[in-house]
């Protein structure tokens, strides 16, 4: 079992005006095998940094991450990277850029096309495999992406705020779809969002996260993901429990970012 | 001080000349705005267009209601044409469109001479007005009676002749005789010349006439020649030839050495432009020396270039590739540093080695800027030959037009700017329709 450990990591750097920003402290999260982590916070509270950690971008100053029992030092194909948008290559037809990892890797020809077809048609986009990504929509474009991920056979999926940049409905049918992709491959996935009801749609577990330093504020394990994947997500939505951790967390956020404000003000 | 005043005088002028331009310029307006009503009238008996465009009510201020408009681009082009033709005379042109024309033919004029005596006599000068070259004979003439006798001359159109009518007569200039009038109008030294219809005629202060055709409105072919003497000048040099060379020959040396240089410059630029966006080292070290190159005119660096290498081929390739040198490597350094940086995360997260980051992700994102900037070179380096050729060089299309300007051959030199604007505007095309086919993708990241 591949679990990802993340160990006491904490993120300091200092700034061109000489003064040092600490962007994460201490933060340790277990993450089994297949588990579906979400991360909110308001904006500057670290999250993005954590996920560029884990996908090896970024050292951190203390603290380690490690992916069943190997540290992480770089990035790697074990690690597979969903982005908001703009991280597909558009001199790539939609069955180049899903077949970007394993051409990397230098798979046979005929087991690539047999991956990149079956990912195309579980994402649906298997009458597309020939066009240009510039010539699909925003949705289409995040629908190649996870599935360009999805065919390097990654252990854990990192996505940053894969649906930001959608527009409420499609958002709605991918946040859906993200859910199906998890259950039927069994993936783990540290999603990264600042919409609420997405983190609760979209985590077994939700970290809240607090800004400056960068720390973990409150785990919760939410039994939504779950339900989602049978049911339609607006029916997960009208549960009682979903209304009442929404009002929770959005709270949280608010004192959180009045907290923030005040700061701002009497500095 | 002295330079302020200096420089004050030659505004002045520039602003004179100005000046005498305005009315041409308000003319050529008219004429827009007149081919654009006629073009409004028409376009009502056309059928009428229903696309989205033609629904809008806010057109004016709306950028993409704007588009080139073809009918008004063909009459533009022909009426440079028709211009061009209606003040040269050209024969392509039906004769009721051209501009009145200097006066040909024979044309008379009467002057009256006063005696010592006072006593006065008229006679008759008949004028030939001939173009220049042709021959001509001249017509006999009575002598008339009285003591002033019928004179003939010759004059070429464009031109003016000096007449001494009375040295035919029976009391000249040095018996005292003057003239007093021409046409019954008195002339003088000191006043202006009369109008005889034909033409004007002066005296000198010595008391000679001077006759002057009308030059009328057309450009003597020496200053602007008719676009068939153009056209018919290209195809005796391309037959032909001139100073010992095709005129293949001319342009495909030009060609060639643009070619060459900016290959040449592409292929030291794109590495030096990757090799800058990619290590912190080199673009320490060479962004002084490329911002500093970068705003050096190619063309000043013709002197040096002679000095060096002489007027070669050697010399001449060296210009361009320097002129294409910096305009590449920048075009490759954005191209490099313009890359997203979750696309090269992406590729590291999908397992991409370094060089296949370079293979596949840096070298084809910054295939469309590496295009913009080829586009920008093959425009600089087809500007920098033919200046070079001016310069000094044995064949090449400034350097045909260079020779010919010394020989007053202006329609080679009209000829010459139509090829090397022709030639000029064929790359650029050629240049876009390849970013066309090969970065399809450009602007679409």
């Amino acid at each position: 079992m591949s679990n990802l450990v993340i160990d006491r990591l904490s993120m300091r750097f200092d700034l061109p005006n000489g003064t040092a920003v600490q962007a994460l402290k201490d933060v340790s999260i277990d993450l089994k095998q297949g588990e579906l982590l979400s991360v909110l916070g308001p904006s500057g509270c670290g999250k993005t940094t954590l996920l560029n950690i884990a996908a090896g971008f970024l050292a951190p100053t203390d603290g380690t991450i490690s992916l069943g029992g190997k540290r992480v030092t770089g990035p790697g194909a074990e690690r597979g990277m969903v982005f908001q948008q703009g991280a597909l290559f558009e001199w790539m037809s939609v069955r180049e850029n899903v077949g970007f990892g394993p051409r990397m890797k230098g798979m046979p020809k005929a087991e690539k096309a047999g991956i990149v077809d079956h990912l195309l048609d579980v994402v649906g986009l298997g009458d597309f495999k020939e066009k240009a990504v510039y010539e699909l929509s925003g949705g289409m474009q995040q629908r190649v992406a996870l599935a360009r991920c999805l065919a390097n056979d990654p252990e854990v999926i990192l996505m940053d705020e894969p649906l930001g940049a959608l527009d409420a409905l499609t958002r709605e049918k991918m946040q859906g779809l993200v859910l199906k992709l998890w259950k039927e491959t069994g993936k783990t996935i540290i999603l990264i969002t600042h919409s609420v009801e997405e983190a609760l749609l979209l985590g077994e577990r939700l970290l809240v996260m607090a800004p400056r330093p960068g720390r973990i504020h409150k785990e919760y394990r939410l039994p939504f993901a779950e339900m989602g994947v049978g049911q339609d997500l607006r029916e997960v939505k009208k549960h009682p429990d979903f209304a009442k951790t929404r009002e929770e967390i959005l709270g949280m956020i608010w004192d959180m970012e009045e907290e923030i404000m005040g700061r701002q003000e009497g500095a | 001080m002295e330079l302020i005043r200096d420089l004050a005088g030659e505004l002045a002028a520039v602003l004179g000349t100005v000046a005498s331009a305005i009315p041409f310029i308000l003319g050529y307006i008219l004429l827009i705005l007149l081919t654009l009503a006629i073009w409004k009238a028409i376009r009502k008996f056309l059928r009428p267009r229903h696309d989205y465009g033609s629904l809008k009510t806010v057109t004016f201020g709306d950028e993409s209601a704007v588009t080139s408009n073809f009918a008004a681009s063909v009459i533009s082009i022909v009426l440079i044409f028709v211009l061009w033709g209606a003040f040269t005379g050209s024969r392509l042109l039906p004769g009721f469109l051209h501009v009145p024309g200097a006066f040909l033919g024979e044309g008379s004029f009467t002057y009256t001479a006063q005696a010592p005596d006072g006593s006065t006599d008229d006679a008759t000068v008949d004028v030939v007005v001939f173009t220049f070259g042709d021959v001509v004979e001249l017509p006999e003439v009575e002598p008339g009676d009285g003591f002033a006798k019928n004179d003939v001359m010759e004059v070429a159109s464009y031109r003016s002749e000096l007449v001494r009518v009375d040295s035919n007569d029976e009391i000249t200039r040095e018996d005292g005789a003057t003239v007093i009038a021409v046409n019954g109008t008195p002339v003088s030294a000191e006043g202006e010349g009369v109008d005889v219809g034909f033409g004007i005629v002066t005296m000198t202060p010595r008391g000679t006439l001077n006759v002057t055709p009308a030059k009328g409105w057309q450009m003597e072919p020496i200053w602007l020649p008719s676009p068939e003497a153009v056209l018919a000048r290209l195809s005796e040099i391309s037959q032909v030839g001139f100073r010992n060379s095709t005129l293949a020959e001319h342009l495909g040396y030009s060609l060639f050495r643009v070619i060459v240089g900016f290959l040449l410059g592409a292929i030291v630029g794109i590495p030096l432009g990757y090799a800058m966006g990619l290590s912190d080292w080199f673009r320490g070290w060479f962004d002084p020396i490329v911002e500093f190159m970068r705003p050096v005119p190619p063309l000043a660096l013709i002197p040096l270039v002679i000095i060096w290498a002489g007027i070669g081929e050697v010399g001449k390739i060296i210009l361009l590739f320097l002129a294409a040198l910096w305009i590449m490597a920048i075009a490759a350094r954005s191209g490099v540093s313009g890359v997203r940086i979750s696309k090269v995360h992406a590729a590291y997260s999908l397992g991409a080695s370094k060089w296949q980051i370079m293979r596949y992700v840096i070298i084809p994102n910054s295939l469309p800027d590496i295009f913009t900037g080829a586009r920008v070179a093959m425009g600089v380096c087809w500007g920098t030959v033919v200046a070079a050729e001016l310069v000094a060089a044995e064949k090449g299309a400034g350097m045909m037009i260079m020779v010919a300007s010394k020989f007053q051959s202006t329609d080679i030199v009209i000829m010459g700017i139509i090829l090397i604007g022709v030639i000029g505007f064929g790359i650029d095309m050629l240049m876009r329709w390849a970013e066309r086919i090969l970065v399809p993708w450009k602007g679409k990241g």
